[in-house]
């Protein structure tokens, strides 16, 4: 054994540990950048597209005195790299402006309602994983087999079902025909005016207060969204980590555990798997941020009082800081899941030295 | 009877491809004791499959077939799966070429090793331990404690292939087979490893099947040497009449290893007839 | 005697050693075809994209009624039946006639982003991979930007700027695509800048833009119809989806995502309003699907699964 080895294992631990805060530093400027970039394109699509910016934002009926002063509010009279600073210091403030269908600040709507998409969604991506990964897994392993089969058939179909239609034939179904599911809508009526939240997250709070007819009445509600992005999720995940898997299980190190006499079912879940492990996290997280999105649509299907719902709501009533406010917050939400997810790549990969 | 270790009768390997069948291995027999065995050939002739034939780690797409396979008298092809896994890690151990991909990345080595143990052994965790650092000291790794908490990327190839060799050895296997085990490293190191490789199996009382393309290599390290071409055994010698081969393809194999001292002029160019597959 | 005219074609396109470009241009794609063709489910999808073609560029033949003008007096929302093979919708028409004209509107949003975007994406990627440096950081940050970004949000973003309709779909689309074809066509231009090919081109004194127009430009294509095939999925799901939030194509048209949106009004009692136009879209998304994985397969063998 070298002395170089011996040194260089030695400071292998603070090594490491300044390798992954360099890397947290250049992943930060690129979050910043990135924000930066996503407050440059809603400054666009709100203050340069619009032939009147304050039309845009009032809507046609306000007065004319509203509209003065929106005006000088906005600044609309200084150059554009002004009014860009004064855009993004407000945004940074939180102040999107107010919603002129809702009267709120733009800002206090989006705390109001993201609860419930993030409720969603992570109810979505949980379901999407427990069902993807195992699919995805056995997919590999038993290439070419019906279940390899039946998971590309399931997989492909996800990708090119329109969602809203999905879920418009699942209430058909499951609400109309059979009564398994509650109508669209968040809650009965009768528990929104006895329930009150804490988290925002209905199950939760329901579980907490050990309401449990609450929680079966939020699960009756949920339950189908959920499983509609589940779907999504799940043709996504179970698709990448198949061929993850396939990649790994084609390394000599699965020889070497052959011959070590391990068991196929500890090669599969404990080696190749927990390699696979490091791009699955991304996969998850990606899947994640495309629920989000997703929400928009399956909101509007299921009446779901989410930002999805927000942003379309405001669309249909030319209420632009609302619709720019909501897409800067799912935009916002998405950087932070990427540099969230690069970090972790980091933190599972021991072989992660420098950035 | 009871000195043999391993009989290999008629040994087959096919792989169904998009072309049609690849016979890898072509009806291959020897037989081996507690002794080293090299196989030789060229690239391509069906060492590694037969390795792993043997071994039982062959794709699973592939057939083998053989008229008897059998290891300590017991018949390694008619066994059940679970009856054969019993055997590899801890009868029958294996050293793949590249300890850069044939260790598992994201574990320690440690943990590696004692993963091997505790799959055939029950013994406690703590106890685990202490004979993985002996096996890692006796592979002449200085510092055990340290070496085991390491990932494999943080080693070099040397210290990785003596890992893997502490991996493979620690159950304290009969027969073990090295595939190519020195031919990714280092020239600087390859001896090191090779030389640990020696006294571990003479020590022990192993048998050895040692894979290798280099027959000067193999000559001064095994007692018997089995030659192979296209997928069959062309020859089968003691490793001290090696200069007297009979075979052609023998012949041509010494003729190529370079010798200092001679000029050669032109370069001899490897003699290949059909007919010896045949 | 047939026979063995066949079998010499097909050595001839096999050949070793191909005697003109052509013959060795005609040997690869009959190779890629070979293994295309192997590919049933990509067939399939094949299928699906040439009956969209043709029911697009017949559908005066194929559909029986007008897609816009419906009869409100005797055919409101009758279930589906030998007269009305999908049904009628709430104004009196003829649902299959409607989805049989929504296969032009389909085709012209897709063919319309990827003639927008593709290009876009060609000319970034490979600039930014021809000068490298100071332009490749920027361009590339740009990308890695929009890439970054939710494509469904910032579209309908654009679309509420712009105004709804189905050019506006078309354009916030296009905006939001162009990223990945920037990343392809840089990569793929980084591992020929170097080549003796290039070089030989630059001795012989072409300009940097001659360069990329004519010698870098041709060899990112294949890849990019890959990836766009791929997309074209995608493209199809969003713009149904702009549609049925009512900011896509506007009523009367017959576009798919529209159709579904005015049918989910009726959709607990009269459910076919709506089925039929999403089964299409689920129909031809799942042909690009297909064709866009067995392309992949059979020009990219090491992406390949089999
Ligand atoms: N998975 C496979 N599918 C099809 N053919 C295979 C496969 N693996 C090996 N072969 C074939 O088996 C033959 C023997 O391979 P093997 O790895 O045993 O050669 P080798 O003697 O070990 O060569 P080397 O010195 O290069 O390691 C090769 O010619 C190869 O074509
Ligand atoms: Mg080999």
């Amino acid at each position: 054994m070298s002395v170089a080895e011996n040194q260089a294992a030695a400071g292998r631990g603070s090594a490491r540990a300044v390798a992954i805060l360099s890397s947290l530093g250049r992943f930060l400027v690129i979050a910043v950048t990135t924000y930066l970039g996503l407050l440059a394109v809603t400054f666009f699509i709100g203050r340069v597209i619009p032939i009147d910016p304050v039309l845009a934002v009032l809507g046609d009926r306000a007065p004319t005195a509203v509209v003065e002063r929106t005006r000088r509010e906005m600044g609309l009279d200084l150059p554009w790299i002004e009014q860009f600073y004064l855009y993004v210091k407000a945004a940074l403030r939180g102040d999107f402006g107010t919603s002129v269908l809702t009267t709120n600040p733009v800002m206090s709507d989006i705390r109001r309602v993201f609860p419930a998409t993030i409720e969603l969604a992570t109810l979505g991506t949980i379901i999407g994983a427990v069902i993807g990964v195992p699919l995805g897994v056995l997919a590999a392993v038993k290439r070419g087999s019906l279940i390899d089969q039946v998971a590309r058939i399931v997989g492909l179909i996800g990708y090119s079902v329109p969602i809203f239609w999905l879920g418009l034939l699942g209430l058909v179904l499951f609400y109309a025909k059979l009564q398994w599911i509650a109508f669209p809508a968040r809650l009965d009526v009768v528990y929104e005016y006895t329930f009150t939240p804490i988290t925002g997250f209905y199950l939760l709070d329901a579980a907490i207060q050990g309401q449990w007819d609450v929680f079966y009445d939020a699960w009756r509600h949920i339950v189908l969204p959920a499983a509609l992005l589940g779907y999504l999720s799940l043709a996504y995940i179970s698709r990448m980590i198949r061929s993850f898997m396939l990649n790994e299980l084609a390394q000599e190190y699965i020889v070497a555990a052959r011959a070590k006499g391990l068991s196929e079912r500890r090669i599969i879940w404990g080696h190749a798997l927990r390699n696979a492990a490091v791009p699955m996290v991304t996969v998850i997280a990606l899947s994640y941020a495309n629920l989000l999105e997703g929400s928009v649509l399956t909101e509007t299907v299921f009446s779901w009082p989410g930002i999805g719902l927000y942003i379309t709501n405001s669309l249909q009533n030319a209420d632009m800081n609302a619709v720019l406010g909501g897409t800067i917050a799912i935009g916002s939400v998405f950087i932070a899941i990427n540099l969230f997810s690069d970090l972790l790549y980091r933190l599972l990969d021991p072989r992660t030295k420098t950035g | 009877m009871s000195d043999t270790l391993l009989e290999v009768d008629d040994l087959r390997v096919t792989f169904p491809t998009r072309t049609g069948l690849v016979q890898a291995v072509r009806g291959v027999s020897f037989s081996l004791r507690r002794e080293r065995l090299g196989i030789v050939g060229e690239s391509g002739s069906g060492k590694s499959q037969t390795g792993r034939a043997i071994m039982g780690v062959t794709p699973p797409q592939a057939e083998v077939s053989a008229k008897k396979l059998a290891f300590d008298g017991m018949d390694l092809l008619s066994m059940s799966p679970r009856e054969r896994r019993a055997l590899r890690g801890s009868r029958i151990a294996m050293i793949l070429q590249d300890p850069k991909y044939s260790l598992d990345p994201v574990m320690t080595i440690g943990r590696q090793i004692v993963e091997t143990l505790r799959t055939h052994e029950k013994v406690s965790k703590a106890e685990a331990r202490e004979r993985a650092l002996a096996m890692l000291q006796a592979v002449q790794i200085r510092d055990p404690a340290r070496v085991f908490d390491l990932y494999p990327h943080e080693v070099s190839g040397g210290m990785g292939q003596r890992a893997m060799i502490a991996m493979m050895l620690v159950t304290g296997p009969e027969l073990m087979i090295a595939d190519e085990p020195t031919s990714a490293l280092d020239v600087t190191v390859q001896l090191d490893v090779l030389k640990i490789l020696d006294k571990l199996v003479a020590e022990r009382g192993m048998g050895l099947i040692f894979i290798s393309h280099d027959l000067r290599l193999v000559s001064s390290f095994c007692d018997r040497v089995v030659v192979m071409y296209a997928g069959k055994v062309v020859e089968q010698i003691k490793a001290s009449e090696l200069r007297d081969a009979q075979h052609p393809y023998t012949r041509g194999l010494l003729n190529c290893m370079p010798r200092i001292g001679f000029e050669r002029h032109p370069l001899p160019v490897l003699d290949r007839k059909p007919e010896w597959a045949a | 005697m047939t026979a063995s005219v066949v079998l010499s074609r097909r050595e001839w396109l096999l050949s070793d050693r191909p005697a003109s470009r052509l013959q060795a241009r005609l040997g690869r794609a009959y190779v890629a075809w070979r293994r295309f063709s192997a590919n049933r489910l990509a067939l399939v999808g094949m299928l699906i994209i040439v009956a969209l073609l043709v029911v697009a560029a017949f559908a005066d033949v194929l559909a029986p009624y007008s897609p816009t003008v419906g009869d409100l007096k005797n055919a409101r929302l009758l279930p589906p039946g030998a007269a009305h093979w999908f049904g009628t919708d709430d104004l009196g028409r003829d649902i299959y006639s409607r989805v049989v004209y929504g296969a032009r509107w389909t085709l012209y949003v897709v063919i319309l982003v990827a003639i927008i975007a593709a290009p876009i994406g060609l000319l970034v990627g490979t600039i930014a991979g021809y000068a490298g440096g100071w332009t490749d950081t920027i361009l590339m940050r740009i990308t890695d930007i929009f890439l970054a970004f939710p494509k469904l949000v910032l579209a309908l973003a654009f679309v509420a700027a712009l105004g709804p309709g189905i050019e506006n779909a078309v354009l916030a689309i296009a905006i939001t695509s162009w990223p990945p074809y920037a990343r392809i066509a840089r990569a793929e231009t980084l591992t020929v800048r170097n080549s003796d090919y290039i070089k030989a081109v630059q001795l012989m004194g072409a300009s940097p833009f001659r360069i990329v127009l004519r010698h870098i430009m041709p060899l990112c294509i294949s890849s990019l119809i890959i990836r766009v095939t791929l997309d074209m999925a995608g493209i199809i799901l969003t713009a149904a989806g702009l549609g049925f939030l009512g900011l896509g194509a506007q009523p009367p048209l017959p576009e798919w995502g529209a159709m579904i949106a005015s049918g989910r009004r009726f959709i607990l009692d009269q459910w076919w309003v709506a089925a039929a136009p999403g089964a299409a879209i689920l129909i031809v998304s799942l042909g690009f699907n297909l064709l866009g994985d067995g392309l992949r397969d059979a020009l990219d063998p090491r992406s390949g699964d089999q």
